[in-house]
């Protein structure tokens, strides 16, 4: 099961928040295919928001064919977006941890370094190489 | 569908001169969860007051759930009503409040009252003047939900709460909308809380409102424009300017308008619900005196 968490300062709206956060969690294979996320009375209990946020949030997830509701059960994961790549996130993170490591040793702060990280990233995608 | 509140050309004046609320007209759709916001002595318990019946209005007429408020005891029953600082007995415990509730409601429903007084952890014996803030706030939801209303009226229901203590309000007041078919309208001061929990919001400001409509539709039709300086007067007809502020060089514009924006010499931005609201509340911003030398 997922938790939620709802940053009230990001500028994000909150039920793309969760629509983010599910996407996130099924490209790091947190969630696989029948899998159910928590009811929407789960969520609001524990996020304090409107529950028409949830379902909003939700009925994005089934439009995207992501999710679908089965009535009177919930809301379960109907799609994966790890797929094959899964199994090459170990060995990417350990490479990222020690380049983390290599940058800190260097002397950048997070903020340096998620700037770094974002402008190559950007460079990246624009050259067409990411 | 009827709608939750219905106030026409409502006004209420304390003694001969101070008008608290004035030429009210609003529409406050059922099934939503609305923020009432405002400054202090903006007249929202005002308006509150008079939803529930407490008040008679001085001007116009205000109906809640399609019928006068306070009509009757099935009009009562129909509506929860949790004042400020959400006010107990202090004498009686957690138990002899939850029997008040039964014994003078008709539609109370026991089971939603102890699930969530077991939940909470409440101490059935104590004295609610010995609970915590939070924990007196919560048993005054509990009352108030367990009743089963249609519409339920909390005026500033978690302000003196700590942070934690006010999101765990929060939540069990969500989870109650979830559960129940419910409108709730909330007064607070509390941008945070209102941009969390509210799909509806109402801006009071000296008496009057401001800007009423669903927050979603409200911060579509907003945007924050930046851009060099110019004359606001020379804005699209279809733009109506909330806000400005002027630099030497700049011009920053809250505008609202249904349309694009299509001049390429403004840089967008979204605007976020507390940035709206206080533009509204903003007096030498109101609408009709936006108007700048250019």
């Amino acid at each position: 099961m997922i938790d939620f968490r709802i940053d009230g300062k990001s500028g994000v709206a909150p039920y793309q928040q969760i629509v983010q956060q599910v996407r996130q969690a099924l490209r790091l294979g947190l969630l696989r295919e029948g899998d159910q996320l928590p009811t929407v009375k789960e969520v609001v209990a524990q996020v304090a928001i409107n529950p028409n946020t949830v379902l909003k949030a939700y009925r994005e997830l089934e439009h995207e064919g992501l999710a679908a509701g089965r009535p009177g059960r919930g809301t379960f994961i109907t799609r994966s977006l790890a797929d094959g790549s899964l199994a090459a996130h170990r060995a990417l993170r350990t490479a990222l941890v020690r380049w983390l490591a290599d940058a800190r040793r260097a002397g950048l702060d997070d903020d340096s370094i998620d700037a770094l990280f974002q402008t190559t990233f950007r460079d990246a995608a624009g050259a067409g190489v990411a | 569908m009827t709608a939750a509140i219905e106030a026409t050309g409502l006004g209420k004046r304390y003694g001969r001169r101070r008008w608290a609320l004035r030429d009210c007209t609003l529409s406050v759709p059922a099934g939503r969860v609305v923020g009432l916001v405002g400054a202090n002595g903006a007249g929202k318990s005002t308006l509150l007051h008079l939803a529930v019946g407490l008040l008679r209005p001085t001007a116009g007429g205000i109906a809640v759930l399609g019928a006068p408020p306070a009509a009757g005891p099935a009009q009562l029953a129909r509506v929860s009503f949790v004042a400020q600082d959400a006010p107990l007995y202090p004498g009686l415990s957690v138990a002899d409040h939850l029997r008040l509730g039964r014994g003078l409601n008709p539609g109370w429903d026991d089971g939603i009252a102890t699930d969530r007084i077991d939940r909470l952890g409440l101490d059935r014996d104590q004295p609610a003047g010995r609970l915590s803030g939070g924990q007196r706030a919560q048993l005054a939801l509990t009352l108030a939900v367990a009743k089963r209303p249609e519409l339920l009226i909390l005026d500033e229901p978690a302000s003196s709460l700590d942070p934690l203590a006010r999101r765990e309000f929060l939540a069990g007041l969500m989870e109650a909308v979830a559960d129940q078919e419910l409108t709730v309208v909330l007064s607070s001061h509390l941008l945070g809380d209102v941009e969390r929990v509210c799909d509806h919001l109402v801006v009071l400001d000296g008496g009057r409102v401001r800007l009423a409509g669903d927050v979603e539709d409200l911060l579509a039709a907003h945007h924050l424009l930046t851009g060099p300086r110019r004359d606001v007067r020379r804005l699209p007809a279809s733009q109506r300017v909330v806000q400005a502020s002027h630099t030497e060089r700049q011009t920053t514009l809250l505008v609202r308008t249904e349309e694009p924006i299509l001049d390429p010499a403004w840089t967008e931005a979204a605007v976020g619900l507390e940035d709206l609201v206080l533009a509204y509340m903003a007096p030498e911003t109101a609408p009709e005196i936006a108007e700048v030398a250019g």
